[in-house]
């Protein structure tokens, strides 16, 4: 879509007079390929995961078309590696790890800390043109034969026997990590020197904290991937081995290494999806947070404990049992933090005046996907249960219902919430609802029967599988067009409403509180006319109804 | 729209009208237009520098982290491997470095003080003393190269540079692989950090001869310096952990 296209205010617009906005002040590409307000890169970030993640899904689709039957028929079995190691690290690298905080985090964060931009506003664009740069090199990857190791490259398959394009996808993850290290420290610094002055961290809002506890995660996760992945490189171009256990090499190595990044990696897609949850659920039950300090502090202890729980990953790799034993229990205790998070929001509901409005469908529905992959999570913790399940499709079944169920619910929940800020229209309530139900469906038709499947025995990563399998396939498979179809109709709703959708002109649509909600619809280039100044805490949806509503009763 | 009474426009004392429309008052010439005041951007540069500094430390992190395992893995062969190394060059630029850590301190010194000669003859300093360093790590990686110790089809196949150790032992040769390959990719790093920021001593070395590094305000200069020490003190640990680890073992020659 072009800048005009977006952006465009038009005569039916009730004010006659032209409101400058960070979409109209200036309509040529270089002022978006150049450009160093946040908001406009968040918007390039939208516009470059929404590219990627149709790649993605098309990947998806074609897993589920060769699942459909029990024989290898539509792929052959190397190409159907290919594919599915493309889904994962497309969806990985390019939508899950950016979305929030790419789009979302780069739009609001400055905005709701009451910023004029982020500490490093060149930084944020280099980000971008290196994300873009690591798309590109993805692209060549996928274009010129692939790869076929999965998206996790373990040795010495990857360093050694694959003859695939390993060494290109490994330096294709050494530079976007590198946008997403910078992404995250520009982030941190940002919440630590930008707030506005009164914004003190107990009044951040919990979009912020969240952000922040994974700007930590970024940096200090992302560097161990870089290294890991340029070993990788490095032993394959030169043949020269540190993971491969013929010349001495350790394949457990690669595997720790990895993970140290990778097992963070998942709070890194999924804390920000937190924060936005967040937002909208006390912005849909008109109501202050239950326990904000518990939801900020959990935020930390998630991105803390995140560190320590890698090993999870390799009940049978060969570790020892007594670090299995360990990993296994520091698993559990991660749900602590989850649950205070889940248990605090739904207590944040009990007596809000809610409204069930399209990003609040999708906040319902992050509950329950979410509670469904976070408490299957636990059975994966369990070590003894862990070897029966490990590799099979109840694992693909419960990190989808973490990745996909938590984070893109979140993230189409706050895309949502915040559409009318960042276009100044408003898609269409009645597809916007529909689609949100849609999606609710179809995710659950086509990842539920995953775990039956899983748990009955069926493998991953294989392009066929015994027949007693098929009828839940089958489900799985058509569940997918379900779920595709509603994405479909979530991303045509928002994008015919930047032509069709009702123009939005007030300040604060929803009637939410946060400072991204008290500047002009769509923003000015620096995002407030004054330096606002807080007085009052993230959520104070109690002084802003007193006296308008019943306290309590809908 | 609903009552706001959360944020009050005002203007804060600290945080003055914004740049667009702050024509009252003079800005300083180096402060970029989203911040308030020099002191926030000054606090952002090093908020960011540090954090850039701990993800270096987690980059480098994973490469100490391989060559622990390893060196625990085959001690014998990492001690005798690590004999082969040409401590003296690695000595001499450990000094070398110690020397650049000083003058860019001196460096940043000129900084804070304004005075402009200091800057210009210590940064120029610096990057001798950095290109300096290059310069020596290039004869010990061709001294590497003709002696067959790099790791590859030719590893130690040139008996004249093989310790007794490995003639006695040709099994823990692969395991002397792993210790140079390591060696190459920990102080390959290493280098090209050391090229990064001798390219960064030069821009700023431009910088500082326009004249834009005053008491008040030399965040870049700063900053520039945290980075070199940072790279410094990654060879403080490489140098005992390379090259001095197996030195007791005996027939270092």
């Amino acid at each position: 879509m072009s800048a005009q296209a977006v952006a465009a205010p038009h005569a039916k617009i009730a004010a006659p007079e032209h409101r400058e906005t960070y979409l109209n002040y200036d309509y040529s590409w270089k002022s978006w390929l150049f450009t160093v307000d946040h908001k406009r890169i968040g918007i390039l970030y939208l516009l470059t995961v929404a590219f990627f993640v149709a790649i993605g899904g098309l990947f998806a689709m074609m897993i589920r078309a060769e699942l459909l039957t029990p024989q290898g028929d539509v792929l052959e079995s190397e190409t159907y590696n290919k594919i599915f190691t493309m889904h994962g690290a497309v969806m990985i690298f390019f939508f899950l790890i950016p979305g929030v905080p790419g789009v979302l985090g780069n739009f609001v964060l400055p905005l709701m800390i009451g910023a004029r931009d982020v500490a490093f506003p060149k930084l944020n664009l280099l980000s971008w043109y290196i994300f873009v740069v690591g798309g590109l090199l993805t692209l060549f990857v996928a274009a010129t034969g692939g790869v076929d190791t999965g998206w996790t490259f373990y040795a010495p398959y990857s360093s050694t026997y694959s003859n695939t394009r390993v060494a290109e996808t490994a330096i294709m993850v050494f530079i976007t990590g590198f946008s997403s290290i910078l992404t995250g420290l520009n982030f941190l610094v940002t919440v630590h020197t930008m707030r506005a002055p009164g914004m003190t961290w107990f009044r951040l809002p919990l979009f912020i904290w969240a952000s922040y506890a994974t700007a930590l995660i970024n940096v200090l996760a992302t560097p161990v991937l870089a290294i890991t992945v340029l070993l990788l490189a490095l032993e394959r171009i030169f043949h020269i081995g540190i993971f491969d256990p013929k010349v001495g090499g350790d394949p457990i190595l690669f595997e720790h290494m990895f993970w140290f990044y990778s097992h963070p990696a998942v709070y890194i897609m999924i804390l920000p999806a937190m924060g936005v949850i967040s937002e909208l659920v006390a912005a849909f039950s008109r109501k202050r947070i239950f326990g904000y300090s518990f939801v900020a502090f959990s935020s930390l202890a998630i991105a803390v404990l995140g560190f320590l729980v890698w090993g999870h990953h390799m009940f049978v790799s060969g570790q020892s049992a007594y670090a299995g034993l360990v990993f296994s229990v520091l698993t559990v205790l991660i749900a602590v933090p989850t649950a205070v998070k889940i248990f605090n929001w739904t207590a944040t509901l009990y007596q809000g005046s809610v409204e069930f409005a399209t990003p609040f469908l999708y906040v319902l529905a992050f509950f329950g996907l979410f509670l469904i992959g976070g408490v299957t999570g636990l059975f994966l913790a369990a070590m003894g249960l862990d070897i029966h399940m490990h590799d099979n499709y109840f694992v693909v079944a419960h990190f989808h219902y973490v990745m996909v169920g938590g984070m893109v619910t979140a993230f189409f929940g706050g895309l949502h919430y915040w559409w009318p800020k960042m276009f100044g229209r408003m898609y269409n309530e009645l597809t916007g609802k529909l689609a949100a139900l849609i999606i609710f469906v179809g995710f659950n038709m086509t990842f539920f029967p995953q775990f039956i499947v899983g748990y009955m025995g069926m493998p991953r990563r294989y392009h066929a599988y015994a027949p007693e399998f098929q009828v839940l396939n089958v489900l799985s498979s058509a569940g997918a067009v379900v779920l595709g179809t509603g994405y479909l109709l979530a991303a045509v709703n928002l994008i015919w409403s930047l032509k069709f959708g009702k123009v939005v002109t007030e300040k604060n649509p929803w009637g939410a509180t946060g400072l991204e909600w008290e500047t002009q619809t769509p923003p000015i280039p620096h995002n407030f006319e004054v330096t606002p100044r807080v007085t009052q805490e993230a959520y104070a949806y109690h002084e802003m109804y007193s006296g308008k509503e019943a306290h309590g009763v809908h | 729209m609903s009552t706001s009474a959360h944020a009050a426009p005002v203007a804060a004392p600290h945080h003055g009208a914004h740049g667009d429309s702050g024509h009252g008052h003079a800005h300083h010439p180096g402060l970029a237009h989203h911040f308030d005041d020099l002191e926030q951007q000054k606090d952002s540069a090093v908020y960011g520098m540090w954090a850039f500094l701990v993800q270096e430390v987690m980059f480098f992190g994973g490469l100490f982290i391989a060559y622990i395992v390893y060196r625990n893995l085959y001690p014998d062969a990492f001690a005798h491997a690590s004999n082969l190394l040409n401590v003296p060059l690695g000595a001499t630029n450990t000094a070398i470095l110690l020397a650049s850590s000083l003058t860019m301190a001196l460096a940043v010194r000129g900084g804070a003080t304004g005075s402009k000669p200091t800057q210009l003859i210590m940064l120029v300093l610096t990057i001798v003393f950095g290109l300096a360093f290059l310069v020596v790590k290039y004869f010990e990686y061709a001294e590497k190269f003709e002696h067959h110790l790099v790791p590859g089809p030719t590893f130690m196949s040139d008996p004249a540079h093989v310790s007794p150790f490995f003639q006695a032992h040709p099994e823990e040769i692969p395991h002397a692989k792993i210790f140079f390959f390591l060696y190459f990719a920990m102080t390959g790093v290493h280098a090209a950090h050391m090229i990064v920021g001798a390219g960064l001593m030069a821009w700023i070395f431009l910088r500082a001869k326009k004249g834009e590094f005053v008491p008040e305000h030399h965040d870049a200069l700063e900053m520039s310096g945290l980075y070199w020490h940072f790279v410094d003190i990654v060879w403080i640990f490489l140098f005992p952990m390379i090259y001095l680890l197996g030195y007791h073992f005996g027939g270092h020659h």
